[in-house]
C-alpha cells in the first residue's frame, strides 16, 4: 500500500465513522424515541406502575375520560363515567365499554395518552386494556377498566401546580379479524381480578 | 490515482473527447462543469413551477392552473401542491447542492489547495451520473398517481406523514420521490467523502490546515454535515416507505408508532442541510470580497470556526422547527435558546466581511456586487430568523408566509446570489472567456429588484396571517401577492438575460487572462491559465 493510498483510507475512516454514527442514529430512532417519551412523558405518555403503596395527598384532581374509534374499525367505545375526582396517590378505577358493531370478531388496540401533555409523567396506570389487544366477538359489548392513580410526585413539581384536570384518552384501531372463535383474553371481562372495591366515580 | 497522476508526467496522454470526455469523465473540472449545467437546468424546471406558482398566487381565486388541468379544479389543487413540493426539493437537491458543492467544488476545491485533481475520480463520475437518474425519478413522480385521482406528491419538501403516507397519497408518486431522494443522497454522501479525503490529504505542501482557503474550509465542513445529517434523512424516508409499501407502523398511531417521530427526524436532516445549502456560498463570499477590497479577509480564523461552530450548532437546534407539536415549555425554551446561538458565530462572519470591506479599496464589478447583495440579503433573512426562533412568536408564525420570506430571503437570496457571484467570479476561469461586465451588471440589477419585490412583501402576508401552501386567500391579501407576482416576472426576466449573457460568454466572450482580478485575487487558481490545463499542477504549488 502505498503512502497516499494509506492516508486516503484513514481519511475515508473518519468519514465512514461520521456516516456510522449517523446511520445508527437513525437504526435505533425508534427506540430511542420510545424511551424519551417514557422518560420525559412527552406528548403526554403516561407512566406505567405496579400496585403499591403511594403517600395520598389532600389534592384532588379531577380525571377526565374521552374515548373514540377509527373509522376503519367498526366498533362503538366510550368511558362508562365522564368525569372522576380522586386524591392525588389514590388508586382509581374506571370503565370505558366498547361494543362491536359489526358481524365478525375483531382485534382492536387502543392508543392513549393524556392532556395536557406535561401531567404524563405523573399520570400511572396499574392495569389498563390498552397494554394487551382486545378481541371482541359479533354484536358483543364488554366494560374494559383502567386502574391508575396520580403520582404523588406531582407535588413536588411547579409546573403542574396549575394542573387541576388532567384528561385520559384512548383511540381504538382496527388491528385485524379475530382467528376462530376463541379469545380468553377478555381483560374487560375480569374486573373481579383488579381487586378494587371503592370507586370515587360520579 | 493520485501517484498514477504523478508517473504520467508528460504533457499529452490524450484523454476522451466529446461524449465519452464527459459521460466517462474522472476529471474534477469536467465533472464540476456537468454539475453546473445540471444545476443550470434543474434551476430552470425549478424557477418555472415557481413562476407557475406566482402567475396562479396573482389575484384571489383559482384560474391558471385549472387552465393546466384542462378545467378540473380538483386535479389543479393538487397540481399546486405537487408544484410547492417540486420546487422546493428541486432547488434544494438538484440546483443549490449541486452547484455549490459539486459545481465550484468539484472545479476549484482541488485548485484552489493545490492537488492535480479529487481524491476518488472514478467514485467523483459516479456522485455525478446519480444525480440525472435521481430528477428523473423526481420529475416522473408529478406524473404519477399521487391521492386518489390526481398526480404528483403534494406532501411538500417535507414529506410529512400521515399525508405522504398512504392516508394521503396512496398512489406510488411518494416512492418514486423517496427513491429520487435515496439516490441524491447516496450521490451527496459519495462527494462529501471525496471533498472529505481531498481536502485532508492532497493539500499542497506547506498549505496547512490554517492555511487553506475558506471556501474549502466550508466545503470540508458541509461535507462532514453531510454524512452525519443525510443518514437520517435516510432512515427517515425508509421507514416511511416501509409505512407505505410494507406495512409497517413507524409513524401509524393505529400500529403504536408516531408521526411527530417523522417530523424529529426530518429535522435533525433538514436544519443541518439549511447550513449545508449556505456554507460554501460563505467560503466563496469571503474569497469575493477579499478579491475586491484588494486585502485578506478579516478574521480568517475566526471566519473558519465560525463555520464549524455554524455546523456543530446546526445539529442540535432542529426542534424549532417543530414548536407547534406540543413540546413542553422547557423543550421549547432550550431550542429558543440553541437556535439564537447561531447568530453568533453568523454575526461573527457578516462582521468580519464588513470589517474586511471596511478601509479596503473596494471595486464594484459584478461579482463584488453579488456578494454585497448576498450580505445584505441574507442578514435580512437571519434578522427574520431571531424572530421566528421565539417559540411564541413562532406559534403565531408558523406555516405562515412570514416563513417563506425567511428561509427565501437565506437561501432563494442567500445561496442563488453566492451561485451567481462565483458564476461571474470564475466564468472567465472556467471557460477561458470574459463575461460582459455591463451585461453582468444589469443582470444584478434586476435580480435584486426582483427577488426583494418577490420576498419582501411576503413578510406583511405572513404577519397578516396568510398560510403557506394554499393555492386561494382572502381578498384582503391580493395587493402584496400581486406584488410579489410582478417580482417574479422581474426576476424571470433577469433570469432570460442571465442565460444570454452566459451564451453570449462562451460563444463570444473575450479571451480572459490568467489573473482578471488583480492583487486582491490570492488563491491558487488564478496562478493556472484560463481555462486551466486538462491537469494542472504536475508539480505540487509550495505554499510559503
Amino acid at each position: 500500500m502505498t503512502p497516499m493510498a494509506k492516508k486516503n483510507l484513514q481519511a475515508v475512516s473518519i468519514a465512514l465513522l461520521a456516516l456510522t454514527a449517523s446511520g445508527s442514529l437513525a437504526a435505533f430512532a425508534v427506540p430511542l424515541y420510545e424511551i424519551f417519551c417514557q422518560v420525559t412523558g412527552y406528548g403526554g405518555t403516561t407512566q406505567r406502575a405496579d400496585a403499591g403503596d403511594h403517600v395520598i395527598l389532600d389534592r384532588v384532581m379531577s380525571v377526565r375520560f374521552d374515548g373514540s374509534v377509527d373509522g376503519d374499525l367498526p366498533w362503538k367505545f366510550h368511558p362508562v363515567q365522564n368525569t372522576q375526582t380522586v386524591k392525588v396517590g389514590d388508586t382509581a378505577l374506571a370503565f370505558f365499554e366498547a361494543t362491536n358493531l359489526s358481524d365478525e370478531p375483531i382485534t382492536g388496540s387502543a392508543a392513549f395518552n393524556v392532556t395536557p401533555y406535561k401531567a404524563g409523567l405523573y399520570f400511572s396506570k396499574i392495569a389498563c386494556f390498552c397494554f394487551t389487544e382486545q378481541t371482541l366477538q359479533p354484536g358483543e359489548t364488554v366494560q374494559m377498566p383502567v386502574t391508575y392513580f396520580i403520582d404523588p410526585d406531582i407535588a413536588d413539581d411547579k409546573k403542574l401546580d396549575d394542573v387541576t384536570e388532567i384528561t385520559l384518552s384512548y383511540t381504538f384501531f382496527f388491528q385485524g379479524i379475530a382467528e376462530g372463535k376463541g379469545n380468553e383474553i377478555h381483560a374487560g371481562l375480569k374486573t373481579s381480578d383488579m381487586g378494587l372495591g371503592d370507586i370515587s366515580g360520579e | 490515482m493520485v501517484t498514477t497522476a504523478h508517473t504520467h508526467d508528460t504533457h499529452d496522454h490524450g484523454h476522451p473527447t466529446g461524449l465519452k470526455r464527459y459521460l466517462l469523465s474522472t476529471n474534477h473540472k469536467d465533472i464540476g462543469i456537468l454539475y453546473l449545467w445540471f444545476a443550470g437546468f434543474a434551476g430552470l424546471v425549478g424557477f418555472l413551477m415557481s413562476l407557475a406558482i406566482r402567475i396562479e398566487l396573482q389575484e384571489p381565486g383559482v384560474q391558471f392552473l385549472p387552465f393546466l388541468t384542462g378545467g378540473d379544479l380538483n386535479a389543479a389543487y393538487q397540481l399546486y401542491n405537487s408544484l410547492i413540493t417540486g420546487h422546493g426539493l428541486i432547488m434544494i437537491f438538484f440546483m443549490v447542492m449541486p452547484a455549490l458543492i459539486g459545481g465550484f467544488g468539484n472545479f476549484f476545491i482541488p485548485i484552489m489547495i493545490g492537488a492535480p485533481d479529487m481524491a476518488f475520480p472514478r467514485m467523483n463520475n459516479i456522485s455525478f451520473w446519480l444525480l440525472p437518474p435521481s430528477l428523473m425519478l423526481l420529475i416522473l413522480s408529478l406524473f404519477m398517481e399521487g391521492p386518489p385521482g390526481a398526480a404528483g406528491v403534494g406532501g411538500g419538501w417535507t414529506l410529512y406523514p400521515p399525508l405522504s403516507g398512504t392516508t394521503g397519497h396512496p398512489g406510488p408518486a411518494v416512492d418514486l420521490a423517496i427513491l429520487s431522494l435515496h439516490i441524491a443522497g447516496i450521490s451527496s454522501i459519495l462527494g462529501a467523502i471525496n471533498f472529505i479525503t481531498t481536502i485532508l490529504n492532497m493539500r499542497a505542501p506547506g498549505m496547512t490546515i490554517h492555511k487553506m482557503p475558506l471556501f474549502a474550509w466550508s466545503v470540508l465542513v458541509t461535507a462532514f454535515l453531510l454524512l452525519l445529517a443525510l443518514p437520517v434523512l435516510a432512515g427517515a424516508l425508509t421507514m416511511l416507505l416501509t409505512d407505505r409499501n410494507f406495512g409497517t407502523a413507524f409513524f401509524e398511531p393505529s400500529g403504536g408508532g408516531d408521526p411527530i417521530l417523522y417530523q424529529h427526524l426530518f429535522w435533525y436532516f433538514g436544519h443541518p442541510e439549511v447550513y449545508i445549502l449556505i456554507l460554501p456560498a460563505f467560503g466563496i463570499i469571503s474569497h469575493i470580497v477579499s478579491t475586491f477590497c484588494q486585502k485578506p479577509v478579516f478574521g480568517y480564523l475566526g471566519m473558519a470556526y465560525a463555520m464549524v461552530a455554524i455546523g456543530f450548532i446546526g445539529f442540535i437546534v432542529w426542534a424549532h422547527h417543530m414548536f407547534t407539536v406540543g413540546l413542553n415549555v422547557d423543550t421549547k425554551a432550550y431550542f429558543v435558546a440553541a437556535t439564537m446561538v447561531i447568530a453568533v458565530p453568523t454575526g461573527v462572519k457578516i462582521f468580519s466581511w464588513i470589517a474586511t470591506m471596511w478601509g479596503g479599496s473596494m471595486e464594484f464589478r459584478t461579482p463584488m456586487l453579488w456578494a454585497i447583495g448576498f450580505i445584505f440579503l441574507f442578514t435580512v433573512g437571519g434578522v427574520t430568523g431571531v424572530v421566528l426562533a421565539n417559540a411564541g412568536v413562532d406559534t403565531a408564525l408558523h406555516d405562515t408566509y412570514y416563513v417563506v420570506a425567511h428561509f427565501h430571503y437565506v437561501l432563494s437570496l442567500g445561496a442563488v446570489f453566492a451561485i451567481f457571484a462565483a458564476f461571474y467570479y470564475w466564468i472567465g476561469k472556467m471557460s477561458g472567456r470574459d463575461y460582459p461586465e455591463w451585461a453582468g451588471k444589469v443582470h444584478f440589477w434586476l435580480t435584486f429588484v426582483g427577488v426583494n419585490l418577490i420576498f419582501f412583501p411576503q413578510h406583511f402576508l405572513g404577519l397578516q396571517g396568510m398560510p403557506r401552501r394554499y393555492v386561494d386567500y382572502a381578498d384582503g391579501y391580493s395587493l402584496w401577492h400581486e406584488v410579489s407576482s410582478y417580482g417574479t416576472y422581474i426576476t424571470g426576466l433577469g433570469l432570460l438575460w442571465f442565460f444570454g449573457v452566459v451564451a453570449y460568454t462562451l460563444l463570444a466572450g473575450r479571451k480572459a487572462v490568467q489573473n482578471p482580478w488583480g492583487e486582491g485575487a490570492t488563491t491558487l487558481e488564478w496562478t493556472l491559465s484560463s481555462p486551466p490545463p486538462f491537469h494542472q499542477f504536475n508539480e505540487l504549488p509550495q505554499i510559503k
